[in-house]
């Protein structure tokens, strides 16, 4: 039977397509813009997803994410490294600051100041130059992105200058970075030198990286370094959550996407589910010749998932992939700062739930038309 | 009570008889808007011969012919249906009753716009769970008996209403119905096209294990029929039996004429 309700699902190509289009059109919407939704959360954390060698985070008790920063004294250093199971600590700046290019261009950068000597915290993709270089004096390295947006329209290389604070910078290497949530270019240098680049303050220390010695709990490390300090002890992957809870739970962001993927739910709904409605009632004699004929309720349910399902499968497979084409040829085309998004399994995982739903219930709508069917109604 | 219900009724007339109906009444609807479609019908469908059932619009003919296909339950009354009764053909066993034992065709045709004819005339076979290449070849030898052998992959909607009339026949056919409901088969059809159908009906559906049933309000083709019932406000006024010679018999809701029961 399966075979006749493929048979009937596609003979009328237009209503067919259309159905498939629904479904199509709404796994697109729900699965671009959650994609966007989370590659943006994920962006609010990207400093953290490129410190790769410490396993924790230590900062002021007060800090709500890793953009609000309040500055620590010098001494918290070494009082983390006192705590018992700490393998080391290091340093680590992180601030805003304005760049000036000697064309005159203007733009406020993230300024990340790295230890001095281990150089924890630098980044590890180089593009041009070596981490090494930033031991170079006044030595900065600029993510390739944010190089574009100091020296527009000019060849990305080394040997150019920005002036910070009035201070003269040298790029001695260009790097690449997950992409920022806000459109900043980051600019990495010494920790010593970060604090020349930006206006004096009393206290600059961001934040301590440290590694655990082998063997070590990390969570009951944190655990100690809070209570022997007084300080916000963090997980790689406690401060990854934490930072994008504060977004989640503080900024409109969830709230914008959110609404936007319950469009898209809808919308994608309300397309399938009436065109798959129509198209069974359109049907509806000849479901009833075949129940006349000897068709089972349960077969014609049978028939009728098939048909969903198979548009449900159609539409689904053709919007994600729309929608990773959409990624990929924004990456591609540089058309918009798309860097780095693309469609997460997870995504993948909870669009099928959701197309599952809309072709669930476009299906059960047809369903009970047919299930009520009087056989006797062919004769009418 | 008709007489069917008497002494007169033989285990010999059901089992000659392809569909009984003893007493049959209809109604739709509760209350206020309850409507009596069949008044105490009684009636036999003999096997072998075809029996036309005819009549004005709202006589009753297609709720009777529903209720004698097993697709109506009746209100009240007895159906006995290729010697079983009806009452003990329910759920899943009517359903499957119904795809083994009876053949349709539709005023409208009721073809599958998106199959071929010879899919369409393999449908009975395929909700029988034959196999799709088996059915299909079945399908195309049951076309080519009622003359559309090289129409087998021709669409509904590339044939004439009379082929597409013939493709439902063959339809009806391919399961070998003992019992054949036809359902205005020459409405659709100009008189030509309608006089071949049911030359068509005739020559392949009349066998002596079968029995058919054409509702029709055409009286050009009232000369194909066996037996003609007429039908008026939900009761049968007169069963004509055009194999005997016999001259119409005129029915009540009192009583059943003995011709009915040999």
């Amino acid at each position: 039977m399966n075979w006749l309700a493929w048979k009937m699902l596609t003979g009328d190509r237009a209503k067919y397509l259309g159905i498939v289009f629904g479904v199509a059109f709404g796994t697109l919407l729900i699965a671009q813009q959650s994609s966007i939704f989370v590659g943006l959360m994920r962006r609010t954390s990207s400093q953290i997803i490129d410190v790769t060698e410490a396993d924790l985070w230590i900062m002021d008790k007060a800090q709500q994410n890793i953009d609000e920063i309040r500055p620590m004294p010098e001494t918290r250093l070494h009082q983390v490294r006192g705590v018992d199971g700490v393998e080391w600590a290091v340093r680590l700046f992180k601030g805003l600051v304005r760049c000036r290019t000697s064309e005159g261009n203007f733009r406020q950068a993230i300024l990340v100041g790295v230890d001095d000597t281990s150089l924890v915290g630098a980044p590890r993709r180089m593009l041009q130059g070596s981490v090494f270089d930033l031991r170079r004096p006044d030595g900065i390295i600029v993510d390739q992105a944010g190089f574009r947006l100091l020296f527009p329209g000019q060849p990305v290389t080394t040997g150019v200058t920005v002036d910070m604070n009035d201070r003269r910078a040298v790029v001695v290497g260009i790097c690449d970075v997950t992409p920022p949530f806000q459109t900043f270019p980051v600019i990495y240098t010494r920790y010593s030198q970060a604090t020349l680049f930006i206006p004096a303050e009393r206290n600059s220390l961001s934040f301590v990286l440290a590694k655990a010695k082998p063997g070590v709990d990390q969570n009951q490390l944190c655990q100690r370094i809070s209570s022997a300090t007084h300080l916000k002890a963090m997980t790689w992957d406690q401060f990854f959550w934490f930072n994008i809870h504060y977004y989640l739970t503080n900024t409109g962001i969830p709230i914008n996407f959110g609404i936007t993927v319950t469009l898209g739910f809808i919308v994608g709904a309300a397309i399938a589910g009436q065109t798959f409605y129509l198209f069974t009632l359109e049907n509806l004699k000849q479901f009833g010749s075949l129940k006349a004929m000897g068709v089972e309720n349960l077969r014609l349910v049978g028939m009728i998932l098939f048909q969903a399902a198979a548009v449900g499968v159609m539409g689904f497979g053709i919007g994600v992939g729309l929608a990773a084409g959409f990624f990929e040829f924004m990456e591609m085309s540089g058309q918009a700062d798309l860097r780095g998004m693309y469609v997460p399994w997870q995504i993948v995982a909870i669009t099928g739930t959701a197309v599952s739903l809309i072709v669930t219930a476009a299906s059960l709508l047809s369903l009970r038309k047919v299930l009520i069917l009087e056989p006797a109604m062919v004769f009418k | 009570m008709s007489d069917l219900d008497s002494t007169t009724r033989t285990p010999q007339t059901i089992a000659d008889s392809a569909v009984v109906c003893r007493g049959v009444t209809k109604e739709f609807g509760t209350g206020e808007t309850r409507v009596r479609a069949l008044q105490d019908v009684d009636l036999n469908i003999s096997y072998g011969c075809m029996t036309l059932l005819v009549g004005p619009s709202g006589c009753g003919k297609t709720t009777l012919i529903s209720i004698m296909a097993g697709l109506l339950d009746p209100t009240a009354g007895e159906v006995i249906l290729l010697g079983q009764s009806r009452q003990q053909l329910t759920g899943r066993r009517l359903v499957r009753f119904r795809a083994e034992n009876i053949g349709f065709v539709f005023q409208q045709y009721n073809l599958l716009p998106t199959l071929t004819a010879a899919e369409n005339v393999a449908v009975p076979l395929i909700i029988r769970r034959h196999a799709r290449k088996e059915a299909i070849e079945q399908a195309a030898d049951m076309l080519a008996a009622v003359g559309l052998g090289d129409k087998c992959h021709s669409r509904p909607a590339q044939l004439s209403g009379g082929q597409q009339q013939r493709v439902a026949i063959a339809r009806a056919l391919v399961n070998r119905p003992r019992l054949l409901v036809c359902d205005e088969p020459t409405a659709a059809l100009d008189a030509r096209s309608g006089r071949n159908v049911m030359d068509l009906l005739r020559k392949t559906t009349v066998q002596p294990d079968r029995a058919v049933i054409v509702v029709t309000h055409d009286n050009r083709v009232y000369d194909f029929g066996d037996q003609i019932v007429s039908m008026s406000d939900g009761r049968v006024d007169s069963i004509e039996d055009r194999r005997t010679g016999e001259r119409p018999v005129t029915m009540n809701s009192a009583s059943t004429p003995s011709t009915l029961h040999h």
